[in-house]
């Protein structure tokens, strides 16, 4: 019941195809509060990710997790790039020499990505963006974990919990990012960074069939 | 050497027309533009601001200068993924006043915490009574306030060549000094701010100093009007 490099990588992957299946639906929410480059910008990069993944082959998680960061930082564009980039990278780090991740080490990845999105863009919870997703996923990881919950069934609560955290961002209105601009009018839309948050768990949970 | 910067935008020509700016205010100083992505559209791009950062380090140590969010983001990143992230510093503030003041600073010989200091207090309003604080303590007043008027000779006036040679000319000089032309008045440090003045050929300015060096400061002011800024 852990995670190994190939399922981490495996799980790259899957946000690879659920970012390029999602791409459409990511644009819309982005057009109606933000400049409707995030579901594009999400694709290339996560295009990139695919190919550096390919060229490298990273030999631990910390390495899957750092390609990936580098390969978001360095292909996104938007804010998107330096708050996911540094998701990963704050995630790669607590992985450490880890060969393989247990569920406790899996919630504690989050966590530390939570912290480092938060750090980066000066983000809190309430403030419409991709934190009102995360930070209620890492909290549901963190109570799976303690009950002895493999690394899979810790991804899936955090998944359905960035579910209902992002779908509480419909009604607040935008306090950073492009769609803090628009004040009053943001509000009743979903945020796109929040979507995309429960759109990478629910894919990084789909990969490791019963573990 | 002195401090390096970088210009970090979301539009090329943004960042490529504040390097041009600040230019020709420092020219001696490493200025370089990340602006813009790849392909040519809006957005920020950490290879070309880990570039610039390359290309603007003298061993002095770089400032950053930011326009929006994300940019502010990459910045951060680019100097996080530097080998001594000690050696740049992203400065909070006003994009094209605080590169002209950090120019200003870092062409005079400035070290990297005072050049992001100057970014960082630039506001692009004008300073206020007073200018900067210089210890008067202990002088009689008569000590330490000077006063004179000049008639500017030269073409263009207190453009933005001038007004930064006369911020430079200060450079190290222990006096607080103010420039007025007309109605207004400006610290004479604040490049933007004498630009505000709209001084031309012709124009007079008075100068009002004070500080143990305020004689010195207006000695220096009047050798560079009376060279017509070496124009």
């Amino acid at each position: 019941m852990v995670c190994t490099t190939q399922h981490v990588i495996a799980a790259m992957r899957a946000a690879v195809r659920a970012v390029s299946e999602n791409r459409d639906e990511l644009v819309e929410l982005d057009r109606a509060i933000g400049d409707g480059d995030h579901g594009e910008n999400m694709e290339r990069g996560f295009l990139a990710v695919d190919t550096q993944l390919r060229l490298v082959s990273p030999g631990t998680p910390a390495a899957v997790l750092k390609t990936t960061a580098t390969s978001l930082i360095s292909s996104v564009g938007g804010a998107a790039g330096p708050l996911f980039g540094t998701a990963f990278l704050r995630a790669a780090t607590a992985a450490g020499e880890r060969e393989t991740l247990d569920g406790a080490a899996v919630a504690a990845l989050l966590r530390a990505a939570l912290d480092g999105v938060t750090a980066r863009g000066r983000a809190e919870r309430g403030d419409k963006t991709m934190v009102d997703a995360l930070a209620v996923a890492v909290e549901a990881a963190e109570r799976t974990a303690d009950e002895g919950t493999g690394p899979i069934g810790v991804l899936r609560s955090a998944a359905t919990a960035a579910d209902s955290g992002a779908r509480e961002t419909i009604p607040l209105v935008a306090r950073k990012g492009r769609a803090s601009y628009l004040g009053e009018r943001s509000a009743g839309h979903l945020d796109p960074g929040a979507r995309s948050v429960a759109l990478l768990l629910h894919a990084f949970a789909e990969t490791g069939g019963d573990r | 050497m002195r401090v390096g910067l970088v210009v970090v935008s979301h539009s090329a020509s943004l960042s490529e027309g504040v390097v041009e700016v600040v230019g020709q205010m420092a020219p001696d100083v490493r200025v370089n533009a990340a602006g813009g992505l790849p392909g040519g559209g809006t957005g920020t791009d950490f290879e070309a601001t880990s570039a610039a950062l390359a290309a603007s380090d003298t061993g002095s140590g770089v400032v950053l200068l930011y326009d929006l969010g994300s940019a502010r983001m990459t910045a951060e990143l680019a100097v996080e993924a530097l080998a001594d992230p000690n050696t740049a510093v992203v400065a909070e503030a006003p994009l094209v006043e605080g590169a002209v003041a950090a120019a200003v600073a870092a062409q005079g010989g400035q070290g990297l915490e005072a050049v992001v200091e100057a970014a960082e207090r630039a506001t692009g309003a004008e300073e206020p009574e007073g200018g900067e604080a210089v210890s008067t303590e202990g002088l009689s007043p008569e000590a330490y306030r000077a006063e004179s008027e000049l008639i500017l000779a030269n073409e263009v006036g207190l453009h933005a060549r001038p007004a930064a040679l006369l911020a430079r000319t200060l450079t190290g000089v222990e006096a607080a000094v103010t420039v007025s032309c007309g109605e207004n008045s400006a610290d004479a440090r604040s490049v933007l701010g004498v630009m505000g003045l709209g001084a031309r050929k012709g124009d007079r300015i008075s100068l009002r100093a004070t500080g143990p060096e305020a004689e010195l400061a207006l000695r220096r002011i009047t050798e560079l009007v009376e060279r017509n800024f070496d124009e």
